[in-house]
């Protein structure tokens, strides 16, 4: 009997102790699987989702606020003419195979990705680097073409993470970064686990162990939720939930800004779009909060041009493009257009756009403007629309962040072309003076939004739903990333 | 030797039958609008990488190239790489496989072990009380459609009594139990439509043969009705029961798409699914010729069988 009550009081004392010690372990869900693992040679969110600040890092890193903080490299200097970026990296880094990180291996990961055969899908922003060059071992010089105010937010990109040349061969099933969480393994079609790096160079992550779990049915997702399968969801998929978890003292329901600028995107070659008057019509025909209600369940902040509203430099044009159906009916008779026209309305996937669709479909309709709705797949609605620029009308969310810059590449699918515009943005490119950079993007903003280049609808919101007791989790998304390096249980 | 000749016939036809499905299964995949490569790469890319990657992909050959490298690879074992997850078609599809082919053969074996008793019940009783309710059961198992089912079962025992987890697969790994358990309400949401086809054809093929002279004879020698349902007629009427149950299998092998991605399994259906929309021809194209392969010789073998049994069939082919 006395052993037996001994017995009871340690597993007593275990469990109190069991209690003061928190989890270290999470489960987070998300809708969509990566691909692969290499973040500097696809586009899909995913990879980022998962790997981005926890497994790899670059020179600098986005915070959760989106501002540009150090990251490998732990201070910079730009010359004066802006031409020559010198940085300083951290020391004792190493990757998670137990090599030491240094500027070889930066020199190797920027000339990688700026290769004449580099698969990076945003080779783009790395194309103005000339050269990379090593001093020493702890400082690597980078050499532009001519100044570029943005290198130090393109190099925060998942995109231009360091990699470790020896891993090259099997990064995309083994990734080996630098990050605070090591790759352990992949379940391919179901999970990827991380585990905490002991030898981490920072502020050591405070989980020891990691697993994301892919779930891309939305009411699977809303089921594995409210079983507590998953402790957190990220990119919550299925908003018309949301006030059953915030009633549910089990949960909280984190809504955050993307950087996903969600247009009516408008085909400005083609006939009547052409003519601003229709683009400006189009514009006053849209009623954007019934298009937040009525497709997103309320969550979205209005846009009246192409920028996210919780940067410091948005300027709010929504007045613009007010919503007016009579003024878009008046301004369609001046266009020659009294009896109104069709055109087609092509919808990627997203439940933003397909339901989102059906209600501007229906907005027009009250202007005279008839649509032609196709429901199409991503793969198709690249190739029909994005490549092909055979559409008058299409709805898509932007999710690069500060991409203002498409508006001046006369090729982009919907074929702005404007000589203003693009000197502005050549301007923009060349200034490093942040106050010179602001007014800039102000009149790019205001520019675009005068000339009704598309629609401007809302941002997007990701809703995440976690555990009432998750802490440390980023609120707004600044760039595709589950940054869990600073999570922990309460 | 006419047994070798007929299997000589019937292996010729699969051949041909394999070799007519490749180039249909191939040409399909291929004509579906949309560049594997504009998917990865997405909105930024531009066509230099684009191409840089269609190269790496083998994309830019002609349409005979592509086909007859698909097809000597395959002939050889080698089932092409994924063009998203870089990793070889036939180690992916065996690790898939590890989770469709059990949950098939789960939910195949559940329905067997709810159709057999209550068809033979029902037959057995007909007309009665049991009779009639096993028939308007089985009616509601045909009508509904096993994803909704899935999505109840997920709410009652997943939700609210949180006895299963709401889907995933806890991994062989874990152990047999654990994996089984995480099969369950999947292969359920599989068998009860199964079971349910499967029963009515049970009862109606066992009241076909319960007519028979043979079993009026059987009754008139002094055997009850019972005695001779499972001496004599339980035995002829399995015949039409296992032709639908091979039927089924294969059709439980292709047709847990849904329901693999209600439960987000990692099995070969949800491959298939996610593979069509991110342009990953080769998985699809292999996956769809393993499957048809699986059927055609599933066929192969059930003609071979009857043969064996019924040496009339060997003339009539």
């Amino acid at each position: 009997m006395k052993r037996a009550k001994f017995l009871g009081a340690g597993a007593l004392v275990m469990m109190m102790a069991g209690g003061a010690y928190a989890k270290t372990d999470i489960k987070v869900g998300m809708q969509l699987e990566p691909p692969h693992l290499d973040p500097t040679s696809a586009a899909a969110g995913a990879i980022d989702s998962v790997l981005y600040s926890n497994v790899f890092e670059g020179l600098t890193r986005f915070g959760a606020d989106g501002s540009i903080n150090p990251g490998l490299a732990q201070s910079w200097e730009i010359s004066e003419d802006g031409l020559t970026y010198r940085f300083k990296l951290a020391e004792g880094v190493t990757f998670h195979d137990g090599t030491t990180m240094d500027a070889e291996d930066v020199k190797f990961s920027l000339d990688r990705a700026r290769a004449e055969d580099s698969a990076n899908a945003q080779k783009a922003l790395y194309a103005g680097i000339t050269a990379v060059d090593v001093v020493d071992p702890m400082t690597v010089q980078l050499t532009l073409a001519e100044p570029n105010g943005s290198m130090l937010f393109n190099l925060a990109w998942g995109d231009a993470v360091i990699v470790a040349p020896e891993s090259i061969e099997n990064i995309k099933q083994a990734p080996v970064g630098t990050g605070a969480f090591k790759f352990t393994n992949w379940v391919q079609g179901d999970s990827i686990m991380l585990e905490k790096n002991a030898a981490y160079w920072g502020t050591p992550a405070a989980l020891d162990k990691v697993t994301f779990k892919f779930i891309s049915d939305p009411t699977a997702a809303f089921a594995a939720v409210m079983a507590e399968d998953v402790d957190v969801f990220t990119g919550y998929p299925a908003p018309e939930n949301i006030p059953q978890f915030e009633a549910d003292a089990r949960f909280q329901v984190i809504v955050g800004n993307t950087e996903g600028e969600t247009i009516l995107s408008t085909n400005n070659k083609m006939p009547p779009f052409d003519n601003v008057k229709v683009r400006e019509a189009l514009a006053h025909a849209i009623d954007r909060q019934a298009i937040i209600d009525g497709a997103m369940f309320g969550l979205g902040t209005p846009i009246g041009t192409h920028f996210a509203p919780h940067n410091p430099d948005y300027v709010d044009l929504t007045a613009n493009s007010a919503y007016d159906p009579e003024l878009a009916k008046k301004l369609l008779a001046e266009a020659g257009f009294a009896d109104g026209f069709k055109t087609t309305l092509k919808l990627p996937p997203p439940s933003y756009a397909r339901r989102g669709g059906e209600i501007i479909a229906a907005q027009l309709r009250a202007v005279g403007i008839e649509t032609e709705i196709s429901n199409l797949e991503w793969a198709q609605w690249l190739e029909q629309v994005f490549k092909g620029k055979d559409f008058g009308l299409t709805i898509v969310s932007h999710t690069e962040p500060m991409d203002i810059g498409i508006y001046a590449r006369p090729d982009y699918y919907f074929q702005y072309d404007d000589a203003a515009f693009q000197d502005m943005n050549t301007m923009l490119e060349g200034e490093a003076d942040p106050a010179k950079r602001s007014e800039l993007l102000g009149k790019m903003q205001r520019k675009i939004s005068e000339d009704f280049v598309n629609g401007y609808l809302f941002q997007l919101t990701v809703p995440t739903i976690a555990k009432a007791g998750v802490v440390g989790l980023w609120e707004n998304a600044p760039t595709q990333a589950t940054d869990l390096t600073a999570v922990h249980w309460k | 030797m006419p047994v070798l000749r007929f299997v000589l016939k019937r292996l010729a036809s699969l051949v041909l039958s394999l070799a007519v499905a490749s180039v249909v299964i191939f040409l399909f995949v291929e004509v579906v609008p949309g560049d594997p490569a504009a998917y990865m790469l997405g909105m930024n890319a531009q066509e230099d990488t684009l191409n840089a990657l269609r190269e790496e992909l083998g994309l830019n050959g002609s349409l005979m190239q592509r086909y007859l490298s698909w097809v000597a690879g395959m002939l050889q074992g080698d089932f092409g790489t994924s063009y998203t997850y870089r990793t070889p078609v036939s180690e992916m599809i065996g690790e898939r496989m590890w989770i469709s082919l059990p949950l098939a053969i789960y939910a195949l074996t559940l329905s067997t072990a709810i159709a057999f008793p209550a068809g033979i019940w029902a037959a057995s009783k007909r007309g009665s009380v049991a009779d009639v309710s096993v028939m308007g059961l089985t009616q509601l198992g045909v009508a509904i459609p096993n994803f909704w089912f899935a999505m109840l079962m997920v709410l009652v025992f997943a939700i609210n009594l949180r006895w299963f987890s709401a889907g995933g697969f806890a991994g062989w790994d874990a152990g047999f139990l654990p994996a089984m358990k995480s099969l369950t309400l999947p292969a359920v949401a599989l068998a009860l439509p199964q079971a349910s086809i499967l029963a009515r054809v049970m009862r109606s093929s066992l009241l076909d043969t319960l007519g028979e002279d043979y079993i009026r004879t059987a009754r008139a020698k002094g055997l009850s009705r019972r005695q001779a349902l499972w001496r004599h007629a339980l035995r002829n009427a399995l015949i039409p029961v296992l032709t639908i149950i091979g039927l089924q299998f294969s059709f439980l092998m292709a047709g847990a798409i849904i329901i693999e991605n209600v439960f987000f399994l990692p099995g070969l259906g949800r491959m298939v699914f996610q593979s069509i929309s991110a342009r990953d021809l080769i998985v699809v194209e292999s996956v769809v010729m393993l499957l048809v392969f699986a059927v055609i010789l599933v066929n192969f073998l059930v003609d071979i069988a009857y043969a064996m049994v019924d040496p009339r069939l060997r003339v009539r082919a």
